[in-house]
């Protein structure tokens, strides 16, 4: 089927100057063209906003109507389930969208995601993969991990990681404080992450290795990575938005929806990350989309799998940062897409000609509510149930073509 | 002595409910006037159960009670058993080694199953921080929280502070050292609850490794000299050591912890003269406390301790089942 050429009108732009956008043969072809070509599609957006779809870097979950829901166009996949270590489980991961939405599967750092050997990576980078990740736990063995980075970097890949010294966050189910003191669940001091980033930023230093770390939510570790990007080290890191709206009082009465994995931090912690995301110390804002049933979620809190299903309500809150005045609408964007493909090596992810027609239109003031009850998720375990939000993608296009 | 002497905190407040719960799941969410209440109802059950040969009421005639343990016990499921069927109800006792807890049935099913057989109330222990709160939400009848995980032990609390109250007149302006594996013990948790409620100074005594982060936000003092914990103080109240934690990972073993931490006639000389000395049971003689201290009938409260529990416990299940019993003025 021929693709008519796409012409976005009386849109504001990033959520700035209104303007138009036009797409032809799935690719941006032109800001502000001052004629559109004969038979072009043409929608009048409103005033509402245009940006590139959201790439929502570490997922769990293919879960094509959430990320449809929340404006994702594409989705980089956690190797955990599978785990993803040899090619043809990445193949099949990346076609795994089709059609409809980009799956960027990312590559088990070691087989088994076992932390021993290294993986088949230059084999799944072949097979699709666009970065390499340690999984939900990091690496134990240091030996290991500088392999992994070295590797990786002569392939050209970033290794995305986690940040918990498994040491002291052995058995533990929240953070130090107050909360778990008084809830009785096992907990590990937020050091654990600054010990975690510490090491592997020495290994950076070492290897010249490109490294992201998928989520930090302390200070001490938003700190360390600061001062590594000050040195000019290629280092990068992400958060979800429960840790920059929500701190570990959210865990009272043993809400499993709230047990995430890093835990949910103090109040203090929480502020230093509002603060890491409006001074850039922050590259990346993701869902860390995990839907989980009531199987793993509606046990006592300890017995619970950590998670949430955040793809629904990565933009509202996103639009929430705006609103709040931490970071700039054109800023968010950056967050949300921009930075993301950057780190995946993608053709998109700005409103930029010649990059691909992946493109969300929002409608940045409608009020909702978040309810765990009606979610397009295939589960329901968002830790923001009940919250009043505002925006939400009303039109998707992938390729220039409507998927929504 | 009796409830003669003090209602602690506060008196009950005017024209309210005396107790506005429909379950028992931790001290936290009491305030000092219930606790006062159920304190008092547990004084006529004191008196009852010491009265001789009829040691019956038949208050609860009729109903039935689950004890749901799933997690081993003899002495609480012992106490409440007694508790409930001195007040005339019918007593079902479920272990969770005989259930289909083992067979992979989640908690939920379980809830479920036991709310589905029109139980009265529950009384639930589970060995996970929070699951009786999780069942609770699910059952139609009062849950009673005989202790879950590391979180709370409310029956625990209530008859540690009547037999505080009966033994030195009052549960208020005390000083109470609680010394030992307070990280593991929901004992402690719902002890420094209470006690910190009622208005007394609460001081935790314990190595560096078995005491909770952020214990100044419960508003009580901490101690790893056991010495300097107990100066002064007019209760110490001990805890019980589990055995796998004296393999090395949180204390080196047992002999170094009884040198420490060990409660003997000497260390307890820095205590208060007339002080009293506490214990949940069941004691590691010769571990955390020496047995001449455990056996001093002048000090040790721990065989009271188990009376009060059945008296409590009665007053619990009675309070808690008014609304279902229509007993006027509970609706």
């Amino acid at each position: 089927m021929e693709l008519k050429p796409l012409l976005i009108e009386n849109t504001r732009l990033l959520g700035g100057e209104t303007g138009r956008l036009l797409a032809v043969d799935g690719r941006i072809a032109a800001l502000n063209p001052a004629e559109a070509p004969e038979g072009a599609e043409r929608i009048d957006a409103k005033g509402q906003w245009l940006a590139p779809g959201i790439i929502d870097l570490g997922v769990f979950a293919t879960d094509k109507p959430a990320f449809h829901f929340g404006g994702i166009t594409r989705a980089a996949l956690m190797p955990d389930g599978g785990p993803l270590d040899n090619p043809g489980l990445v193949e099949r991961a990346a076609k795994g969208g089709k059609p409809g939405l980009w799956v960027h599967p990312l590559a088990a750092a070691t087989k088994g995601l076992e932390g021993r050997e290294l993986a088949e990576i230059g084999l799944m980078k072949g097979a699709g993969a666009r970065a390499v990740a340690t999984g939900r736990a990091r690496i134990a063995d240091a030996g290991v991990m500088r392999r992994v980075l070295a590797y990786a970097a002569s392939l050209g890949l970033t290794v995305i990681a986690h940040a918990e010294d498994e040491g002291l966050t052995h058995g533990a189910v929240a953070t130090d404080g107050e909360m778990a003191t008084r809830l009785g669940l096992s907990s590990a001091p937020a050091i654990a992450e600054a010990m975690a980033v510490a090491r592997d930023l020495c290994l950076v230093e070492e290897t010249g290795a490109a490294l992201h770390f998928r989520q930090l939510t302390t200070a001490r570790a938003l700190g360390l990575v600061r001062e590594a990007k000050a040195r000019g080290f290629p280092v990068t890191c992400g958060i979800t938005p429960a840790h920059l709206f929500l701190s570990d009082t959210a865990i009272g009465d043993f809400r499993t929806f709230a047990r995430l994995s890093p835990p949910l931090r103090s109040e203090d912690d929480r502020h230093a990350c509002l603060a890491a995301v409006a001074d850039g110390t922050i590259d990346v804002l993701a869902s860390g989309h995990d839907p989980r049933g009531p199987e793993d979620k509606r046990l006592p809190f300890a017995e619970a799998l950590p998670g949430m299903a955040g793809a629904e309500t990565l933009l509202a809150m996103g639009l929430q940062l705006v609103r709040d005045g931490h970071v700039t609408a054109a800023r968010l964007f950056d967050l949300l897409a921009a930075n993301p493909a950057r780190l995946l090596g993608l053709d998109a992810g700005r409103l930029a000609v010649g990059l691909e027609a992946d493109l969300i239109l929002i409608d940045e003031g409608t009020p909702w509510q978040v309810d765990a009850k009606k979610m397009a998720a295939w589960a329901g375990n968002t830790p923001f149930d009940g919250m009043p939000v505002q925006g939400r993608a009303t039109m998707l296009w992938k390729g220039g073509q409507r998927i929504r | 002595m009796t409830n003669a002497t003090t209602r602690p905190a506060s008196d009950y407040p005017p024209g309210g409910d005396a107790f506005r719960h429909r379950h028992l799941t931790g001290i936290a969410q009491l305030t000092p006037w219930e606790i006062s209440y159920i304190l008092d109802a547990a004084e006529q059950w004191v008196d009852l159960n010491r009265s001789g040969a009829a040691k019956h009421d038949d208050a609860l005639a009729g109903l039935t009670i689950i004890n749901a343990f799933f997690e081993n016990s003899t002495r609480t499921l012992l106490s409440f058993e007694i508790a409930g069927k001195r007040l005339g109800a019918d007593v079902v006792n479920m272990h969770a080694a005989q259930s289909s807890v083992k067979k992979g049935e989640t908690l939920i099913d379980t809830a479920m199953t036991l709310n589905a057989m029109r139980a009265d109330a529950i009384v639930i222990r589970h060995s996970a921080s929070g699951a009786v709160q999780l069942i609770a939400d699910k059952v139609d009848c009062p849950v009673l929280n005989a202790g879950d995980g590391r979180h709370e032990h409310p029956t625990q609390a209530l008859l540690d502070a009547l037999t505080i109250r009966r033994r030195l007149g009052k549960v208020e302006g005390l000083t109470i050292a609680i010394c030992g594996d307070v990280l593991h013990s929901r004992v402690a948790r719902s002890n420094i609850l209470a006690l910190t409620l009622l208005g007394n100074e609460v001081r935790v005594v314990a190595p560096p490794t078995l005491i909770p982060p952020a214990m100044e936000r419960m508003h009580v003092a901490t101690f790893t000299d056991m010495d300097e914990g107990i100066a002064g103080a007019d209760v110490v109240m001990m805890l019980r050591l589990q055995n796998e934690r004296m393999d090395g990972a949180y204390l080196p073993s047992a002999r170094e912890y009884h040198a420490l931490y060990g409660l003997t006639p000497q260390r307890l000389e820095k205590a208060k003269p007339d002080a009293i000395v506490m214990h949940p049971g069941p004691m590691n003689r010769g571990v955390e406390i020496d047995s001449s201290v455990a056996d001093d009938p002048a000090r040790s409260t721990i065989t009271e301790q188990v009376e009060m529990g059945v008296a409590v416990r009665m007053a619990c299940l009675d309070i808690l089942t008014r609304r279902t019993r229509k007993v006027p003025g509970w609706n």
